[in-house]
């Protein structure tokens, strides 16, 4: 072993894949199709998720194009206006809310905790249907004509003044919320009821603790922007006045409720990117997370907070003083908990032996970006700054640092740090490097300068400009344009590891934890027995004293 | 400015407002915007800083070649406390500055002049009291405080001004206000940032802060020929609304003279006051309110009149404050000596109707009106 990597992979010349495991337990397509096993269904989110993905970014490299010069030349205002909502809608709610939970959290949950599967894989498959569902009602939405309200459906332009797809991108949106709460259900109750003997709250990896609060924000929220759903689509079709003034209807009351799912909606985006983030920096560091329970407390913390905070979204609409102030002292609380998380990881690299593979990589960069974003929160939460800054390209800047920044790049770490587990191949490190920085130096030259550009006063869904702030905008779509080399170079590498990356044994990053206990990819089962769990988690000096008692025991 | 350090004010009002990186300062709020949002950059400048260096440092000191053991640690409460009362307390700062400053961002003096503005898809339009009208542009004087009271006849808009680091979300059914004070001359951008269907993006315009005497120069250039509450009387007459509102003591309706302003009883015993909000919600939804001591017979005039109707109707019940035509001058103070539509310029008699710009006429064929 080199001395400055920890990878550890078995003599490449005398091993092989293991002879039974979840890929090769069955084939054919009913095999997939029919699976109730947590990991086969995690690689159907995957796929899925990943689809919508690139329309989405296809959506929005046709916007940084269009945004290339200042008159609105290359599409319509029209086609602008349908292209963000696409790429709002589909990477909101088809790409970000499920991409964490449904793909890592399917995979990982029951093997972390000692389970053979979650609570109910019949509802588990039953979930991914349903959004599969969902998702076909927005593809309907947007071949058969898109739809331009934005993905925040403002009434009464939603429901009085547009005349595309509203109906069937809202039940779209409707139809995939179910399957969020069935997920989070399903966590919930494979997380108390399901762990393994021994596996007590506090000995949980603290990836658990974040998808536990991103679960009970599912099942909390998720229902409110349903009913919102369904209440656009009767007082399209009915006319029901609940937001249309015109009828007696609060067009503001639309605001709240939408925000009150979406608001904490953006926790459901960030949580499971920190569960990933304390796997993977503890791992690199060879240490137990600095602080573990105000860790694992801070992910409550901040899915409790993130229920009282939705109205900052509206400090310019007109809400009564007080409640500006309530909530813009509450969305100062919930930044703490975050910035506790930040300060923990960093100083859990303190004393630590410190290595720099593709994950750890990922794991700076998401440190850096998401403190960036999350101060820019501060800034916004500011009441009167916020009048200024508000819908404007800081808060696009903003929330595309917490976002793409912050858990784009924790999901980027988390496939790379488990990909020996889900496909028992490694992909390439050099080329994973590159790309890890290639999406770093990208993403920040896509959006640092629409922070510049908000401040200036540019208002964000603009499909023309004024033209003294071109520069500004041709350096992000030149970023925007490195940034997808960033993304493109690892979906290469990741399809050519399925037949030629290295054979990665059980273990290859030495990390705690049951998953690397067992054979990758796993068996069917998970275990062959249940395991008993008789150490903390992160316990890196009993991984040690294994290793070596495995080692004297064949030697 | 007063308690800003000159250095500082300096700086921002000779380099930065002039850097290509900054938005002009054009109003006397935005300098204490821009003091704040220093201060908050210093925060995130600090903040990203700390753990920029905890990590680089912790990566140099302890990566595998120089430190290839681990020293494990559980944490440490001391340390942890820290880092969590810290941020907790300039958070916390930040809160109580942002909010001092959103208040006087938002509670305009009592002594701002005010102007009407309507949003629709897709442009803005302004309606002076002295009854000039403007589309996509609108024309202040400097050193003065105006007050914007804004209504959407459709959709959300959002009325922003960056030079003035001023926004309000415009919102159809309901007044929302917005005020500052310009101090440069100059012509500012003027932006809807709410997205509001096809043509948001050409939802823009510019501001004209002028010097107060340019500023009387263009409101007499451009007069309509008549005020606000002129053209308001004349809806009056033609909506019927006098056949009821006579002002006599028998009237059926009640009498609107020293209504603006004044608590009104309700028939359910509550008391509210006569704000614009109000005297809107009187003409459109009567029935929601009823005042005390009077029936429920007033007509809906949902749909019949339009924002710029209901804005000219309510200007003129404002007017009846006082006898209008002769003391306008002093319940209008935006109204300049010698301009267009005061007394005696202007002829008040509904002969009016046959000039161009007239709200009067057939409630359904002028621009007063709805359709
Ligand atoms: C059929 C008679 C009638 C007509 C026509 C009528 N009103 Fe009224 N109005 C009333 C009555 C009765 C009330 C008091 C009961 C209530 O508040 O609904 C009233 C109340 C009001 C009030 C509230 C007065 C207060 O003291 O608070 C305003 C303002 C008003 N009307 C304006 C108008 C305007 C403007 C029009 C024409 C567009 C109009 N009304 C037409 C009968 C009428
Ligand atoms: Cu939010
Ligand atoms: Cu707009």
């Amino acid at each position: 072993m080199s001395s400055t990597s920890i990878i550890n992979l078995p003599n490449q010349q005398t091993a092989r894949m293991p002879k039974n495991h979840y890929l090769n337990s069955g084939y054919g397509l009913k095999s997939w199709a029919l699976t109730l096993d947590h990991k086969r269904i995690a690689i159907l989110y995957l796929l899925t998720t990943l689809f919508f993905f690139c329309i989405g970014g296809l959506m929005a490299a046709l916007m940084r194009l269009e945004l290339l010069t200042p008159a609105g030349d290359l599409v319509a205002s029209d086609t602008y206006n349908k292209l963000f909502s696409i790429h709002g809608i589909i990477m909101v709610f088809f790409f970000l809310v499920p991409i964490a939970p449904a793909v890592l959290g399917n995979f990982l949950i029951p093997i972390m905790i000692g389970a053979k599967d979650v609570a109910f894989p019949k509802l588990n498959l039953l979930s991914y249907y349903i959004f599969l569902i969902g998702g076909f009602f927005e593809l309907y939405s947007i071949i058969w004509g898109g739809v331009d309200t934005g993905w925040t459906f403002t009434t009464p332009l939603s429901t009085h003044y547009v005349n595309t797809n509203v109906i069937s991108a809202a039940m779209g949106i409707f139809i995939a919320g179910f399957s969020s709460i069935l997920t989070g259900l399903n966590f919930v109750v494979t997380i108390h009821r399901l762990r393994a003997p021994g596996m007590t709250w506090f000995r949980l990896p603290l990836f658990i603790w974040s998808y536990y609060a991103t679960a009970i924000i599912f099942i909390l929220a998720t229902p409110v922007i349903a009913i919102t759903m369904v209440l656009i689509a009767m007082e399209r079709v009915f006319g029901i006045g609940v937001f249309d003034p015109a009828l007696g209807g609060d067009p503001i009351l639309f605001q709240h409720l939408f925000w009150f799912y979406s608001h904490p909606a953006v926790y459901v985006m960030i949580l499971p990117g920190m569960g990933v983030m304390s796997e993977v920096v503890g791992c690199f560091s060879r240490k137990r997370v600095f602080g573990y329970t105000a860790v694992a407390f801070s992910s409550v913390a901040i899915a409790v907070f993130s229920f009282f905070v939705w109205a900052h979204h509206m400090f310019i609409m007109g809400i009564s003083n007080y409640s500006a102030l309530v909530f813009s002292l509450f969305s100062m609380l919930v930044a703490i908990p975050s910035a506790i998380k930040v300060f923990n990881w960093s100083a859990t690299m303190y004393k630590g032996s410190i290595t720099f593979e593709t994950p750890m990589l990922y794991a700076f960069s998401f440190i850096g970006l998401f403190t960036i974003g999350g101060l820019t929160g501060v800034m916004l939460a500011s009441l009167g700054m916020d009048i200024h800054m508000t819908e404007t390209y800081f808060v696009v800047a903003h929330f595309h640092y917490v976002m793409v920044g912050g858990m784009v790049s924790a999901v980027m770490c988390g496939l790379h740090f488990w990909w020996p587990k889900i496909t028992g191949r490694m992909y390439p490190e050099q080329l994973g490097k590159l790309a890890a920085s290639t999406l770093f130096i990208g993403f920040n030259l896509t959006f640092f300068p629409q922070f510049i550009l908000g401040y200036l006063g540019m208002p964000r869904r603009y499909h023309a400009y004024p033209a003294e702030f071109q520069v500004l905008n041709v350096m992000s779509t030149a970023g925007a344009s490195i940034l997808a080399i960033g993304y493109l170079l690892p979906a290469m590498y990741f399809l050519w590891s399925l037949k030629y990356g290295a054979i990665a044994g059980s273990n290859p990053w030495q990390a705690t934890g049951l998953e690397w206990q067992i054979q990758s990819p796993p068996l069917k089962d998970n275990f062959e027995e249940i395991p008993v769990v008789d150490f903390e988690a992160y316990d890196y000096e009993w991984l040690a004293n294994k290793t070596r008692h495995e080692v004297t025991n064949v030697g | 400015m007063h308690y800003i350090s000159p250095v500082l004010w300096q700086f921002l009002e000779k380099w930065l407002g002039n850097s290509p990186l900054f938005p002009p300062e054009g109003s006397a709020m935005s300098v204490h915007v821009d003091v704040f949002f220093l201060f908050l950059l210093l925060v995130e400048i600090v903040g990203v800083t700390i753990v920029t260096l905890m990590v680089v440092t912790f990566t140099i000191l302890y990566r595998k070649e120089r430190h290839p053991v681990a020293t494990q640690i559980e944490g440490s409460t001391l340390l942890e406390a820290t880092w969590t009362l810290i941020p907790l307390a300039v958070f916390l700062v930040c809160f109580a500055w942002g909010a001092l400053l959103y208040f006087r961002i938002y509670d305009p003096p009592t002594n701002a002049m005010n102007i009407y503005i309507v949003g629709k898809q897709w442009m803005w339009k302004a309606e002076h009291p002295g009854g000039q009208h403007e589309i996509d542009a609108l024309h202040i004087p400097i050193d003065r405080p105006v007050q914007l009271t804004m209504i959407s006849q459709d959709v959300f808009h959002s009325f922003s001004i960056p030079a003035f680091r001023i926004k309000r979300e415009v919102i159809p059914g309901r007044y929302s206000t917005v005020w500052f004070e310009a101090t440069k001359p100059g012509v500012y951008h003027l932006f809807c940032t709410q997205y509001c269907g096809t043509d948001h993006s050409a939802m823009v315009g510019w501001v004209y802060a002028m010097k107060p005497e340019d500023y009387r120069a263009w409101t007499q250039g451009s007069t309509s020929g008549s005020s606000l509450a002129q053209n308001g009387e004349r809806l009056f007459a033609s909506l019927g609304c006098h056949s009821c509102h006579t002002g006599q003591e028998s009237a059926r309706g009640p009498d609107l003279a020293g209504l603006y302003g004044s608590k009104v009883r309700l028939a359910d015993g509550t008391y509210v006051t006569a704000n614009d909000a109000y005297l809107r919600r009187s003409i459109l939804t009567p029935g929601a309110q009823v005042v005390a001591g009077h029936s429920a017979i007033m007509p809906t005039y949902q749909g019949q009149v339009s924002e710029e109707g209901v804005i000219d109707l309510v200007q003129f019940i404002k007017s009846l404050n006082s006898n209008y035509r002769i003391k306008q001058g002093a319940t209008a103070p935006e109204l300049e000596p010698g301009q267009a539509g005061t007394p005696g310029t202007v002829p008040a008699e509904p002969a009016a109707q046959a000039q161009p710009g007239n709200r009067a006429g057939s409630a359904h064929t002028t621009p007063g009106t709805v359709k």
